[in-house]
This record gives structure tokens, C-alpha cells and sequence, in this order.
């Protein structure tokens, strides 16, 4: 005992509280409140228990929106992570280029969202666009409007053109950290520059790997703007991620009890496969 | 094992070298004896890392050659050059065990698994890491790491030379004692060529029987730990090597007598020439400085406390001189006569011996 004296100290972290609580608590816990009940409208309120968690989770187009979800997040990861480290391996380590080579990996992170979404809808128009007219110059079928795989293949496209940067810049960093003497040591040792890759380069990115696979992850999960500005989630519903299918939801169908339930399945997801990420990848540290 | 020789090397880092700043080693020619514990000296930024980094290869010298037993090797790359280094922070390949950094080397250069095992098994032995094999290279302590780093060197047998810099910088006090007869034991074992780079005089004098000093890009003085005390060749190599430093003292010649402040003081190299236009100064260590009843008068300004003995720091008008007394001998309380013993107080020229 003996510590009532600190109890001052809560005062100070009372500030931090109260705007947890107008940002997050509060909004959350009015998410919770309409997840149990059903509105008509007028303001008047039903309980109705757990009944919209169990639609969401056995409905079959939360199923099909969460297995696009997967499917996306799993590609662009797949794509973003060897490409951003690739590049980075090849990125100049000293001298005038570095600068030069720095700011063009962040330029397409310093475009707003929206912005990127018209700029690949309009460069891809089949009929119009620089690439799908190119596309079909070149002879292959393609119109992200109509045919589901273009759709797919452009958005995927959009995205690692988007924040595969944010990768490249992590993962030079990391190396950037490495002290010449690891690779002069090698060098003494005769390694070759596999074993150079394997056993000094990824090994010391590993920290910046975790935190650019988590945000690439997080991030992913949550797209939102692109895919809507891009193809609005068609063509049908064939690129109708979690996001899309929610504010659908929400604001489609004004459906606020399923939406609110949904809302939290989604975040609770998001949760559950970040820290399996986050404890798959420090596994290792621990055991040390 | 091989004989290395240094002809006519200098380096800079930079494209167009015009001033003598530019060059961060001026000139060098220097030789390398088979076996030899060697400790390379000299305060930071002398130029020790270079000299070490040109021969192992890692840098290209803007001029001269690197021989090993007489064949050119300036332009070979450094895992072709049979040397191994270890450097001041150490270098452990994280995710692999102890075992597998030690046999690292010699899975590059193809050698058999069984040859591997034994061999990493005696380094072990050598270094006490036996005991740690199986651990993962990452979980060991700075020391522990730095002697993987030195393993990695001692287990290949196709190595002429093992070069150390700094090698002891990250290690805590009481184990860098340890440590360093590790290696003098290391070397009285192998009997392979050791280079040792250091600005620390202790480490330098207890670990090689030969020790290069260098200063400002240039090699100063070669010569045993006893050569470099007795007999500097150069007012740094006094000033730097001993503690407290050498004497240095301005001073004039005439008719071939050197004089400090009008004072004759006799010297163990009289010029034989007239030394005209050049700085003249004398060197004499505290060692050989005595309180004596006659001789140049002083003041007494400061006595200190060195252990055995007592530094004390004496003023001829605003010049300081530091002698040792022992620690039980009575001080005169204010003024006093210093004698200069003649065997070891010499003339310098521009910093260099006077011959």
C-alpha cells in the first residue's frame, strides 16, 4: 500500500480520457447500442439481443465480402512485400541519387486517396484511358467495368502502385541501419550475396518487416476509397470488399442494426489477425 | 602465412587530392614479418583504419602496392586475400547458432561437414565456447560475441593474417583483461600474423612484441614497447606512449650545446650539423628527470599522486616540467634544481630525432 499519494497523478491523464472518449469510446459504445437493437425510424428502439450478430455471421454476403477481403489482402501483400524489399535492395546506399530516388518512392504515398482512385479510373477507361486503350491495342479483352478480372487486376494494380512506396521506404530504412561491418565481415567470410540476404539483410529488416506487413495488412483490410472511386465494388458485386459492403449496408439500405453488428464481427477481425501476425512474427525474439 | 609488405602506399578519399590534408596516409612503406604480434598505434583519425582496410582490401589505395610474400595482391578482392578481421562493434550472424557462425567461413568455401566439425569444435575449445555451441548467436553477451567474431578468423587455416580493430572497445573493464591474454595465448598457439589496432597504449604494449605508431597519416615509429619508451623517435611517439608523457621542451643550439632558457643541458645526440631554420626542442621523459642540489632552477607548482610514485609538476618561468619522485622522498617546499639525465634527454628537430 502506501501509493495513495500518486493517486494525483490520474488528474493529469484525465485530459487524454476525455478525448479517448469523445472519439472512440463513445462513438464504439453507440456502434455496440444499435448492434442489439432495431430502429424503424422516429427514434423508437427494439432489443433484439444477439439476433444480427447471427444473421452477419452465417449471412452468405458477409461470407463472400470477407473471402474478397482475404483475397485482396492476401494478393497485394504477396505483391507489396518481396517488390518494396527488392526495390529497396536495389535502391542506391550513398551519393546524389538517394535523395532523388527517395522522394519519387514517396510521391505516390503523398496523393490523397480519392485522387488516386480517379487517376487509375480514368487512366484505365477501356475506351479512353492511356492503358486500356493500350491494353486493347495490344490485343488482350480488357474493361474493368464489364469483366471481373480486369476489375480485380486493376485494382490490385492501383494499390501496388499506391503504397508498395511505403514498403520500399521501411525496408530502406531498416537496411540504411545496418553497419558497413556486417558487410565487410561477410565479405572476409566469402559469403555470397544470397547468403548476404539471408543472413544479415532480411534478418536486420525484420523489426521494419513486422511494422510495414502490419500496416500494409491493417490498411488493406480497411481500403475503402480506392475500390469505391475505382469500380464502386462491380462490376456486380465482384470487387465488393468488407468496407464497400458495409456502407452499403449503413447507408444503402439504412440497415443500422446488421450494419452496427457487422461493423464490430469487422473489427473484431481485424484485431484477431493482427495479433496472430504480430505474435507469428516476434515468435522468434522471445525464444532468444 | 605470408610476409606482407606495404611499397609506397597512399590514400585518399577523396577523387582529386590537392593538400596534404587530402590524403588521409601520406606515405608508407612498411614490412610485416611472418608470425609477428604486431599492435597498430595512434590517437583517432591517424589513419590506423585505413592502413588496416587497404590491406585486408576492403579499400583501394589511391597509390602504391600491398605484397603478400612478394606477389602483388593491390587489386584482388578481400575473400581472395587469406585474411580474416574482427572489428571494434562485433559481427555475429543473429539467427544462426554459434555453431553455424563459427562454421560459416568454411561452408563458403565449400569445405566438407565433417572437416567443419572438428574444426569448430577445437576453435570452440580454444576460445571456451564449446559450452555455447548449440545457443543462438544473437543471446550472447558482447564479449561472447566478440569472440565468434575472432572464431570465425581462427578456423579457417588457409588465413595469413588476423586483424583486430578496436576489437575490445564494447567490452566491460574486467573483461577486456581477459580477453587480451586470450589473444596473446591466441597468438603464442597459432603463430599466425596479428594486427592489432588501438589507441590505447596498455592494450598496444602488453599484446605486441612490435609496435607501429602512427600520427597524422604517417608511420612514425616501428619498434618494441622498450624501443618506443626509451627511445622515441619522434616528440609524439614520447608525448603519446607513457604516462605522464614526455618532456618537451623548446630550446636553441650553439656550438653544438643545446640550451633551454640559457641553461646548457647536455645531450645524449648532439647535432653533428648546424640544424638551421628548423623548431628545436628537447626530449626528456619525468623518468629521467631528478631533483638535484644544482642545475636549472624551478618552482614547484603541483604534486600529484600517481601510485608508486608522485607526479610532480615543476615551472621554469611559464614552461612546465613533470618529473617522478618517490612516493616516500621529502620535497623541497617552493624552489628547487632539476638535473636532466644526459643518456636520455635528446635533441629533436621538427619533431623528428635529431641523428
Amino acid at each position: 500500500m502506501g501509493k495513495t499519494e500518486n493517486q494525483k497523478a490520474w488528474f493529469f491523464v484525465l485530459p487524454v480520457f476525455v478525448l479517448v472518449a469523445f472519439n472512440a469510446l463513445i462513438p464504439l459504445m453507440a456502434v455496440v447500442n444499435y448492434s442489439v437493437q432495431e430502429t424503424f425510424g422516429n427514434n423508437v428502439f427494439f432489443f433484439e439481443g444477439l439476433k444480427w450478430f447471427e444473421e452477419v455471421l452465417h449471412s452468405d454476403r458477409f461470407h463472400a465480402s470477407l473471402l474478397r477481403q482475404l483475397a485482396f489482402t492476401g494478393t497485394i501483400l504477396a505483391i507489396e512485400v518481396p517488390l518494396g524489399v527488392a526495390i529497396a535492395l536495389s535502391m542506391p546506399r550513398r551519393g546524389p541519387w538517394v535523395s532523388v530516388c527517395l522522394v519519387l518512392m514517396a510521391l505516390p504515398l503523398l496523393i490523397p486517396w480519392n485522387v488516386v482512385g480517379a487517376m487509375w479510373n480514368i487512366f484505365a477507361l477501356p475506351d479512353i484511358g492511356l492503358l486500356g486503350r493500350m491494353l486493347n491495342g495490344l490485343g488482350f479483352n480488357y474493361n474493368y467495368t464489364q469483366q471481373p478480372f480486369s476489375a480485380w487486376a486493376t485494382l490490385i494494380a492501383m494499390d501496388v502502385w499506391h503504397w508498395t512506396s511505403l514498403v520500399v521506404l521501411l525496408a530502406y530504412a531498416g537496411l540504411s541501419a545496418i553497419p558497413d561491418a556486417y558487410y565487410q565481415a561477410a565479405k572476409i567470410d566469402g559469403a555470397s550475396s544470397w547468403a548476404v540476404l539471408r543472413h544479415i539483410q532480411l534478418p536486420k529488416m525484420k523489426r521494419v518487416l513486422t511494422i510495414a506487413i502490419l500496416l500494409r495488412f491493417m490498411d488493406s483490410f480497411n481500403i475503402y476509397t480506392e475500390p469505391f472511386v475505382l469500380t464502386g465494388g462491380g462490376p456486380g458485386n465482384t470487387t465488393t470488399l468488407l468496407s464497400i459492403d458495409l456502407v452499403k449496408m449503413a447507408l444503402g439500405q439504412f440497415d443500422l442494426g446488421r450494419a452496427a453488428a457487422m461493423s464490430i464481427v469487422y473489427f473484431l477481425i481485424i484485431l484477431l489477425l493482427s495479433w496472430i501476425f504480430y505474435a507469428a512474427m516476434t515468435r522468434e525474439e522471445g525464444r532468444s | 602465412m605470408a610476409r606482407i609488405a606495404l611499397d609506397g602506399l597512399r590514400h585518399s578519399y577523396l577523387p582529386q587530392p590537392q593538400r596534404p590534408e587530402d590524403w588521409a596516409l601520406k606515405q608508407l612503406d612498411l614490412e610485416w614479418a611472418d608470425g609477428g604480434a604486431y599492435a597498430l598505434l595512434g590517437p583517432s583519425g591517424c589513419g590506423k583504419t585505413t592502413l588496416l582496410n587497404i590491406i585486408s582490401g576492403l579499400v583501394r589505395p589511391s597509390e602504391g602496392r600491398v605484397l603478400f610474400d612478394g606477389v602483388d595482391l593491390t587489386d584482388v578482392p578481400t575473400d581472395k586475400r587469406r585474411i580474416a578481421q574482427v572489428f571494434q562493434f562485433p559481427v555475429v550472424y543473429d539467427t544462426m547458432t554459434v555453431y553455424d557462425n563459427l562454421a560459416f567461413p568454411l561452408r563458403n568455401r565449400g569445405i566438407a561437414e565433417p572437416e567443419i566439425k572438428a574444426k569448430v569444435h577445437e576453435i570452440a575449445r580454444m576460445l571456451d565456447l564449446d559450452s555455447a555451441l548449440a545457443r543462438r548467436a544473437a543471446g550472447l553477451t558482447a564479449d561472447g560475441k566478440q569472440k565468434i567474431s575472432l572464431g570465425r578468423g581462427l578456423v579457417r587455416s588457409d588465413v595469413n593474417v588476423i586483424m583486430f580493430d578496436e576489437p575490445l572497445t564494447v567490452i566491460d573493464p574486467h573483461l577486456k583483461w581477459q580477453l587480451r591474454s586470450k589473444l596473446k595465448e591466441l597468438h603464442q598457439r597459432t603463430r599466425r600474423t596479428m594486427i592489432y589496432v588501438t589507441h590505447d597504449q596498455t592494450e598496444a604494449l602488453t599484446f605486441a612484441d612490435k609496435v607501429v605508431v602512427m600520427h597524422d597519416g604517417t608511420v612514425v615509429q616501428v619498434g618494441s614497447p622498450v624501443d618506443l619508451f626509451e627511445r622515441p623517435q619522434h616528440t609524439f611517439v614520447g608525448h603519446f606512449i607513457g604516462s605522464p608523457g614526455m618532456n618537451v621542451l623548446p630550446c636553441e643550439v650553439h656550438d653544438g650545446t643545446a640550451l633551454f632558457a640559457g641553461h646548457r643541458l647536455p645531450v645524449q645526440n648532439p647535432p653533428k650539423q648546424p640544424l638551421n631554420g628548423q623548431r628545436l626542442e628537447i626530449g626528456v621523459r619525468p623518468e629521467f628527470v631528478t631533483l638535484a642540489p644544482e642545475g636549472l632552477p624551478v618552482r614547484i607548482a603541483k604534486v600529484s599522486d600517481g601510485g608508486r610514485y608522485r607526479v610532480v609538476e615543476a615551472l621554469h618561468d611559464s614552461q612546465r616540467i613533470k618529473l617522478l619522485v618517490d612516493e616516500d622522498a621529502s620535497l623541497p617546499a617552493d624552489t628547487a634544481h632539476l638535473r636532466f639525465d644526459p643518456g636520455h634527454t635528446r635533441l629533436y628537430a621538427d619533431g623528428w630525432l635529431v641523428s
